[in-house]
């Protein structure tokens, strides 16, 4: 009981620090607001503005029907140009693709002498390039037989395809959500973490030392108060900024995504706490944070399906429970999930964050045992 | 009697001029229209409290600080005039406050030593005479390779006045040179600035102390308070002036009636005598930190009520003692007991019976005075009745009425060192550990304060531990303890200390133990300043003028070596220079692919004959494809897809067997997961492909030819990367990440770190230019970039297995243009942010997200519009992506990039202009 009041009491007054911390707060309010409507909005995983240059030695009808035929938002006007323009244009990065059609393509179009079409892809450009060859195919092969008349052949098998959970894969969906999770992480690391260290180069650790107050008493309060301020943020810009500002709609529950966000919180602010005792000040703080913040956030999934790592840093990353957070989120917000499939995750992110939480308990009861003025 | 008729009646012209000063900091006026000459080639003391005007005072005449108000003549002509402060800024040397604040702590005596020879301008052989010089006067020349760091206060101090000194200045500033330094090193200091003074006499040295005794060997004082100057002249003068018998009393006199109220000479009732057991006893404590022995073999019992004083320079033991008796630190030999029982480090039950005040103000200054006491008086479980009773008696009592509700952050020191002490005894503990509780307190401040502590000791019999460098403090504790290097010297009370040794004062005492235990005879016998530095000084002034006018490369270098000491001594800062961009590459490289591959699927048959098999032996043999076990509802379907188990679902309806041969065209049905929109599209990609697959196997079976899609061919030429490998793609765009994000960082941090640690003021008060500075401590960053970029080509070619296909020397060059241009953005927001925290998540965040969204990572350059595509442009990643990318897998050299490279060296000379124009060249 007498545990309790302390703990609730020492995470009241980490709530007042936290309200004096003008940097800190102010990366709070990037992080969930600005951070993630510039990552929504910005970023485009779909073909947008591709940029085509057009060699057209044909000159007839058709090739002028395919000119017009590429059109914004997925392509940018297409530049006409000579052959010899190609290769300077594309080593320079101007054009990502560059199309040529051949002298008397109409004409070998219309005898039905399958004339060939070349399309030059930047293969460099990761995110536009395959994508970018399929849209081109299909509207090539679209103005193709507009021109000639002919209805689509008719083949004996169709294949109807579907986008479930996101039909139009508009990727704002996407980035707005990841980028919550990613900052969920993020902050729960800097701000438990900061908050120790805050004490320790302000001296009020020690002072918390000599009363009667044990270790872990100090570390739940911790975690218990910036826990909560993570939680409220991101419930709040899940609300306001994917839902409202973005018109993102969330599929399945939200409380059941903040309550498994909070059982994450264990191991991430345990991290925080973690660093915290290796960095012996803030700016050293910093740097560890850097180095192990961002690999764990481009190999959770978030960014990038898991399943094309390696696989020895897959097995890796199934001992990390941003791994099993990333997968739940993006299971329970993306597609609806609920605790009846995402419950394997929920207690694996539990099992390894408690012990994960158990190892800096220790760490940190070691780590102010030593502790030098 | 005022200022400036004392120095009208002074002989020679004034050294220094002040004409109504006036400076304030936000809301608090620190000086307040000071007019004031002070004699030249004299000894001039600035005596008060902390926070009175002294440091800004002294600051402003050493040129460290930029005039707001007022006009500061200091060696013939005007501080506000940057032309005369360059011209004159060899001739002044200035030691800020603090201990060692202008020395750089990773560094060793002899190398800062070096470095402040060189920021004058000092070739080798006249900087290493003068080193030797001032070595040998000091006694450091015993240890001239120990860092900063490791010396004691006093040794830093003489470290700080040798560097000071190396360039023989005509006027010397020393603010607060003693504080907290022990008494034999603080008269050792003394005697050293006399001897200096006899050998150049034509030297002026301005000094502020808080020590009033210190102030006796003055030439000329000037008394000050609260932003204002309150009395001037030689020591006798002043205590003339009001007959006070010392200068503290005299202060006290000279002080407003209003700030005098309630203060009286303090009286302390004799002790009454407690039975029972000792209340601290220690026993052989010793505590090692490693190698170093911090607390030696020390023995003490302390009586119940009694007031018992530990005395001793910084550093001398006195806080780790106490930290082992509050159970902070367990000892490593021998042990201490509390009312008889052994301290422990977890004992919760004697904590109740102990207050603890530490050295630092640490009560949390971001809540009120209130919430403090609060805070606390809940932490120890006050009965809930009892809590608001409780609050109110002690802010009543310790004098808190008018500061309840103010914010512990912006009480005077004074006052919160009273809450201090209200907080320490919110829970009635028997015996309070206070260290070094008055320090910096003014001496009214501190009688109330000692007031408070003699109620508490002789009033409610609390035993009180507590220690001070101040010999008036220590003279009114029952006993005390003198400590010098871990070591108890002497043990006794105050009067039979003094007695033992025969000495007039207690300092003398102390002084006379200190000798004793390090071995030194008298003063006179220590070493001398046996010449003046042999370099005639004409010479010098002549070098140092001209060579503070121009570019100095000696200077620069003075820069880019120190940086380059400090960064390979700090081993985190180290670690992530090093092998942080290698091993975010790795992880970058092998985490982060775009190919699309093992994507999970299962499928739902609902017809289950060979037709409907041969249609899905398509996604079975695919290799971008990996089966999971078949479908049996819609429902588990739903579910699984929900789950993540699979990415794709396939379904064949029923009768699709049937349909197919009769010519019916079935319909198969897929879904997506759509939730990763890339992934998404690319999987549509390959399951459209692997249906057309089958469409042409099907009618090459039935009809024997290929079926007619479309009337012309479309050939897709993947170029410079054919197998269309994410891999190719990726590693030189990561090379390009990692030199922006970790150079810009180190480089910020580098900048921001000098100005936390207050070392910055070398930069406003030496010959130093802002280009020299900027510059001088980029060029390790570059160096560092360069290795970086080596080690990452040569992880790209031999682990990665991606060639450089065009001309490395072109990718080297751009390289170089490219981390210059970096460390520079790092350069420039060092310039701006004002803490280390601050400058390491703006630069990640103003480097991350331009070199991410808009530098053709995600998105080629060419395909952003807008604001975006102006970020991109405004920003250096972007040109050499383009570089990187085109040198390493588009097979470029030079003559194909050259747009990026002007590009790139475009940037150099406008980040290198921002950050000077930003970068002050004064404090503000």
């Amino acid at each position: 009981m007498r545990r309790l009041e302390n703990i609730y009491r020492l995470g009241v007054k980490e709530l007042f620090s936290l309200r004096r911390d003008t940097v800190l707060l102010a990366l709070i309010v990037w992080a969930f607001s600005f951070a993630i409507y510039t990552a929504a909005t910005g970023m485009s995983h779909e073909l947008k503005n591709g940029s085509i240059a057009i060699v057209d030695e044909d000159r007839s009808q058709l090739s002028a029907r395919i000119r017009e035929a590429f059109l914004p938002p997925y392509f940018k006007e297409p530049t006409l140009i000579s052959f010899r323009e190609i290769d300077p244009g594309m080593d320079s990065g101007r054009y990502t693709f560059a199309l040529v059609i051949p002298h008397g393509f109409q004409a070998d179009v219309l005898a039905d002498r399958r004339p060939a079409l070349q399309v030059n892809i930047d293969a460099t450009a990761m995110m536009q390039a395959g994508i970018g060859d399929g849209y081109i195919a299909s509207i090539l092969s679209q103005e193709i037989n507009t021109f000639l008349g002919a209805p689509a052949t008719a083949h004996p098998v169709e294949l109807k395809a579907r986008y479930a959970f996101n039909p139009n894969i508009t990727s704002a969906w996407f980035t707005s959500v990841t980028e919550i999770i990613n900052n969920v992480t993020m902050l729960a690391i800097v701000l438990t973490g900061a908050a120790l260290i805050r004490e320790r180069e302000h001296g009020t650790i020690e002072h918390l030392l000599v009363m009667p107050l044990t270790p872990i008493e100090i570390m739940v309060a911790k975690v218990w108060a910036n826990g909560l301020v993570i939680l409220g943020a991101a419930g709040l810009s899940l609300w306001l900024v994917v839902e409202m500002l973005l018109q993102v709609p969330i599929a399945g529950s939200k409380a059941l995504f903040l309550t498994g966000t909070a059982l994450y919180l264990f191991f991430a602010t345990a991290l925080g706490i973690f660093l915290a005792t290796i960095a012996r000040s803030m700016p050293q703080f910093g740097l560890l944070f850097m180095m192990v913040f961002l690999p764990m956030n481009l190999l959770s999934g978030g960014e990038t399906p898991v399943e094309s790592q390696p696989e020895l840093l897959q097995a890796i990353m199934q001992a990390v429970p941003s791994t099993h957070f990333v997968s739940f989120a993006q299971a329970i917000l993306y597609r609806g999930a609920g605790i009846d499939i995402v419950w394997p995750q929920f207690a694996l992110v539990t099992v390894i964050g408690s012990l994960f939480f158990a190892f800096a308990v220790a760490r940190f009861r070691k780590s102010i045992a030593v502790m030098r003025s | 009697m005022t200022a400036g008729a004392i120095a009208a009646g002074a002989g020679p012209a004034p050294a220094v001029r002040l004409e109504s000063l006036t400076h304030v900091y936000g809301d608090t006026l620190a000086l307040d229209d000071v007019t004031l000459d002070l004699p030249a080639g004299r000894t001039v003391g600035f005596i008060g409290p902390d926070g009175v005007g002294k440091s800004t005072l002294l600051a402003l005449v050493a040129g460290a600080r930029k005039i707001q108000g007022g006009r500061v003549t200091a060696l013939d002509g005007d501080m506000a005039d940057p032309r005369h402060r360059r011209r004159v800024c060899p001739r002044i040397a200035y030691m800020p406050q603090g201990l060692g604040k202008n020395l750089y702590m990773d560094l060793t005596v002899f190398e800062n030593l070096e470095f402040f020879g060189r920021l004058f301008g000092q070739d080798r052989k006249e900087r290493h005479d003068r080193i030797a010089d001032l070595l040998k006067s000091t006694g450091l020349d015993l240890f001239p390779d120990r860092p900063a760091g490791k010396l004691s206060g006093g040794m830093k101090q003489k470290l700080g006045l040798c560097c000071a000194l190396i360039h023989d200045p005509d006027l010397l500033i020393l603010d607060e040179p003693t504080t907290g330094v022990d008494p034999l090193s603080r008269r050792q200091f003394w005697d050293l600035i006399d001897r200096i003074r006899l050998e150049r006499p034509g030297m002026g040295v301005l000094v502020a102390t808080a020590y009033m005794d210190e102030a006796e060997r003055f030439d000329f004082l000037v008394a000050m308070n609260d932003g204002a100057v309150l009395a001037t002249g030689s020591p006798a003068q002043i205590k003339d002036e009001v007959g006070a018998e010392t200068l503290e009393e005299a202060f006290i006199a000279l002080l407003p009636e209003d700030e005098r109220r309630g203060h009286r000479n303090l009286t302390i009732q004799l002790r009454q005598q407690h039975d029972g057991p000792p209340a601290i006893v220690a026993k052989k404590l010793t505590r090692r930190f490693g190698d170093f022995t911090a607390v030696d073999q020390v023995s003490f019992e302390i009586e119940r009520g009694e007031i018992f004083g530990f005395l001793g320079s910084n550093g001398c033991g006195k806080t780790t003692t106490m930290k082992v008796l509050t159970g902070l630190l367990p000892a490593s030999e021998g042990g201490a007991w509390l009312f008889g029982e052994e301290t422990k480090a977890h004992d919760l039950e004697t904590r109740k019976r102990v207050g603890y005040m530490s050295q630092a103000f640490s009560l949390y200054a971001e809540l009120t005075v209130r919430q403090n006491l609060d805070l606390h008086a809940r932490l120890f479980h006050l009965p809930r009745q009892r809590i608001a009773g409780r609050i109110e008696e002690l802010i009543e009592r310790f004098g808190l009425t008018s500061y309840a509700e103010v914010l512990a952050a912006t009480l005077p020191l004074g006052v919160r060192q009273r809450l201090s002490l209200a907080v320490a005894t919110i829970h009635e503990p028997e015996m309070l550990i206070l260290d070094e509780p008055t320090s910096g307190v003014d001496p009214i401040a501190r009688d109330s304060f000692w007031e408070l502590l003699i109620d508490l000791s002789r009033n409610q019999g609390v035993t009180i531990f507590i220690s001070t460098h101040f010999m008036n403090e220590a003279m009114r504790c029952d006993r005390i303890s003198l400590m010098h290097a871990g070591q108890v010297l002497a043990s006794g009370t105050p009067a039979a200390l003094v007695e033992q040794r025969g000495a007039d004062t207690l300092e003398e005492a102390f002084i006379d133990y200190l000798q004793e235990a390090t071995g030194q005879s008298d003063t006179g016998d220590s070493p001398v300043v046996a010449q003046p530095p042999k370099i005639s000084s004409s010479k010098t002034e002549a070098t140092q003028t001209s060579s503070a006018l121009g570019f100095s490369p000696r200077r620069l270098f003075a820069y880019s070596l120190r940086e380059s000491m400090e960064l390979l001594r700090d081993p985190i800062r180290l670690a992530v220079a090093l092998v942080g961009t290698a091993f975010l590459m790795l992880v970058f490289g092998y985490g982060i692919s775009f190919d699309v591959e093992d994507l999970t699927y299962a499928v739902l048959d609902r017809d289950q004959t060979p037709e409907s098999r041969s249609y899905l032996e398509g996604l079975a043999g695919s290799r971008y494809f990996l089966e999971r076990p078949a479908l049996s509802t819609h429902r588990e379907m739903d579910q699984r897809l929900k789950s993540g188990d699979i990415t794709l679902a396939v379904e064949i309806p029923p009768g699709f067997g049937k349909d197919l041969l009769q010519g019916r065209t079935p319909e198969v049905a897929a879904w997506i997961d759509g939730s990763m929109p890339f992934a998404a599209e690319t999987t549509l990609g390959y399951l459209e492909g692997l249906h057309r697959h089958y469409l042409t196997e099907l009618s090459r079976r039935s009809t024997g030819s290929d079926p007619v899609f479309l009337p012309a061919e479309i050939e897709s030429r993947y170029r410079y990367n054919q197998d269309f490998k994410s891999i190719f793609a990726m590693v030189p765009t990561v090379i390009a990440l990692m030199l922006v994000f970790i150079p810009a960082i180190l480089m910020a941090l580098g900048v921001v770190r000098e100005k936390e640690l207050g070392s910055i003021t070398n930069l406003y008060v030496t010959p130093v230019t802002r280009l020299e500075f900027l510059f001088g401590k980029q060029l390790p960053y570059i160096v560092l970039g360069m290795a970086n970029f080596l080690l990452m080509c040569a992880l790209a070619v031999f682990l990665f297995g991606v060639p450089v296909n065009g001309s490395f020397l072109a990718l080297s060059v751009g390289a170089l243009l490219y981390v210059t241009a970096t460390t520079g953005f790092g350069l420039l927001i060092s310039s701006f942010t004002k803490t280390q925290i601050a400058a390491l998540f703006a630069t990640a965040i103003a480097t991350t997200v331009p070199a991410v969204m808009f530098s053709g990572m995600m998105q080629p350059v060419a395909s952003l519009d807008g604001n975006a595509a102006l970020i991109g442009q405004g920003f250096p990643t972007g040109y050499f992506m383009t570089i990187s990318v085109g040198a390493f897998t588009k097979a470029l050299g030079f003559a194909d990039l050259y747009r990026d490279f002007l590009a790139l060296a475009a940037f150099i000379p406008i980040l290198t202009v921002l950050s000077m124009l930003l970068l002050n060249k004064q404090e503000r």
